[in-house]
């Protein structure tokens, strides 16, 4: 695989690659994360001129909307975009392609290794530039920092699938050491063929993230017990999820959620009194809004199988429901069936997309 | 008071398995009188979610049934059912429901005395389960 090594921190090294791709007009514009100097206010920003490049912060563990569901139509514009984006987003717009809803042609993905991102609650609170330091620490150790999102801690995927261009900057990568950057396409190829850095050829040395690897593996298992014995029977599904108070966040940060016409939102569940009335008959009281339980089991049904466990829909609930490690344990399960990893190969078919005539021999 | 009866929701498609329960009838099979029909174009139009709202509102099981895989009327909506409700089986598990209570079958136009057998094995399966309290406490 083709590489190049820039004798600077990950996070110069990538800024460099974007003004490299920017200024010499092999992209139109630039999409990534971006502090503002003066506010210290953290957003996703699209770039197109080159003095706005130093706002980026490309690397940084913050997420404050899943990328790829802004970039689903701005792939579509026609215009070349370099997109940085982390793992799990990429896989997310990958699902998103299959979906119809982008399409890779005209980018430029740009993903790096993963250490997690913080709460968002963290970045609204102005904290991420004082936990910083001890985060990057905590990451090029290959240990997992306390203070992020826990569907992050419990990401197995932390290396960017199919990437045009990678980055190491977790665990193999430490400070001031270079920043290794691979090349997995030929536009990659082509577009930096010129940029300025040690070119060679080099592999991402998996074996230095092993230790990040078995430690995520664990913090996986432990989430998902600990939601299996929560969600168990109905005293736990009440506990987990009475508290919903039906705003539907959860569905609109999901990068996999696309549909703008959602079945729950529509005229279906919009229940009229003669349905509140056979309700109430029966039991005497109902609690409103009708149907929060109904609509996460929906949700699972409808695309558990694509979930990547990125966390926004955590992170949005006003009430703390773990709806991200009840999807990522969920969607485990329902990918696994047809070997299915979401993101992994925009070629894959949703599962439920096709079929095959001989199987499931157990159903019916 | 009498014995507590199973309520089970049968989710029928039209071309097979509703003509099937009707054969069933007319040749005056006995099966038990535990299900309620609800006759749909295709079990290709099944939404999981339909068996998740109607175990919610207080249903003991349900039992989908459309054509045999390769008759399907539609040529392939029942391939595309048999998918979705393998996605559904495991989140079923998940949140601790009896697997038995949400079953599958295929019953073509031909086979009333199959459909006796489907019902009366649900019946007895879910008779044994005793009143679904996963999703819906019984009052």
């Amino acid at each position: 695989m083709s590489s190049i090594t820039i004798e600077k921190s990950a996070s110069k090294g990538i800024n460099d690659l974007l003004r490299h791709l920017l200024s010499t007009g092999k992209v139109d514009a630039v999409l990534a994360m971006r502090m503002m100097p003066d506010t210290g206010a953290w957003d996703l920003a699209l770039v197109t001129d080159v003095k706005n490049l130093k706002e980026l912060k490309p690397l940084a563990p913050v997420m404050t909307v899943n990328a790829s569901q802004v970039l689903s139509n701005l792939s579509l514009s026609g215009k070349k975009i370099a997109a940085v984006l982390k793992p799990c987003e990429l896989r997310a717009f990958v699902e998103r392609v299959k979906r119809e809803q982008g399409s890779l042609e005209n980018l430029f993905t740009i993903s790096h290794t993963c250490g997690g991102v913080f709460p968002l609650d963290l970045v609204a609170e102005g904290k991420v530039d004082r936990l910083l330091p001890k985060y990057e620490k905590v990451v090029s150790a290959g240990e997992i920092p306390s203070n992020i999102r826990d569907t992050c801690k419990a990401c197995e995927h932390f290396i960017p699938m199919n990437a045009d261009i990678m980055v190491s900057a977790a665990g193999e990568c430490k400070p001031g050491e270079g920043c290794m950057i691979y090349l997995n396409s030929d536009k990659a190829r082509e577009a930096l063929s010129e940029c300025t850095g040690e070119h060679g050829s080099a592999v991402l040395d998996s074996t230095s993230l092993e230790k990040l690897a078995t430690a995520r593996a664990r913090e996986r298992e432990k989430l998902f017990s600990s939601i299996e014995k929560d969600c168990s029977g109905l005293d736990g599904l009440v506990n987990i999820f009475g508290k919903c108070v039906g705003c539907h966040g959860c569905s609109r940060v999901c990068p996999i959620c696309y549909c703008t016409l959602c079945d729950f939102e529509s005229i279906n569940f919009d229940y009229n009194l003669p349905y509140f009335e056979e309700h109430l008959a029966r039991k005497g009281a109902l609690r409103l809004p009708p149907d929060t339980m109904l609509f996460h089991m929906g949700r699972l049904t409808h695309m558990s199988f694509s979930c990547v466990g990125c966390g926004m829909c955590s992170d949005v609930c006003p009430v703390g429901i773990p709806v991200a490690a009840v999807f990522s344990r969920t969607g485990e399960s329902t990918a696994s069936i047809f070997d299915y990893l979401p993101g992994r190969d925009v070629t894959e078919e949703i599962p439920v997309m096709i079929f095959k005539e001989e199987e499931f021999p157990e159903l019916g | 008071m009498s014995e507590w009866q199973p309520r089970i929701l049968a989710i029928l498609c039209n071309w097979c398995s509703y003509a099937g329960a009707d054969l069933a009838g007319v040749s005056r099979m006995q099966y038990p009188p535990s299900i309620r029909v609800v006759r749909i174009p295709c079990s290709g139009r099944v939404d999981p979610l339909f068996i998740m709202k109607s175990l919610q509102s207080g249903f003991d099981g349900v039992l989908v049934s459309g054509c045999h895989p390769g008759d399907c009327h539609y040529i392939s909506g029942n391939y595309v059912a048999r998918r979705k409700f393998a996605v559904l089986k495991p989140l079923l598990e998940f949140i601790g429901l009896e697997p038995n209570r949400v079953q599958f079958s295929w019953i073509s136009a031909g086979e009333g005395d199959r459909f006796a057998k489907v019902v009366t094995k649900i019946t007895e399966d879910i008779r044994e389960l005793g009143p679904a309290t996963r999703l819906v406490k019984k009052t």
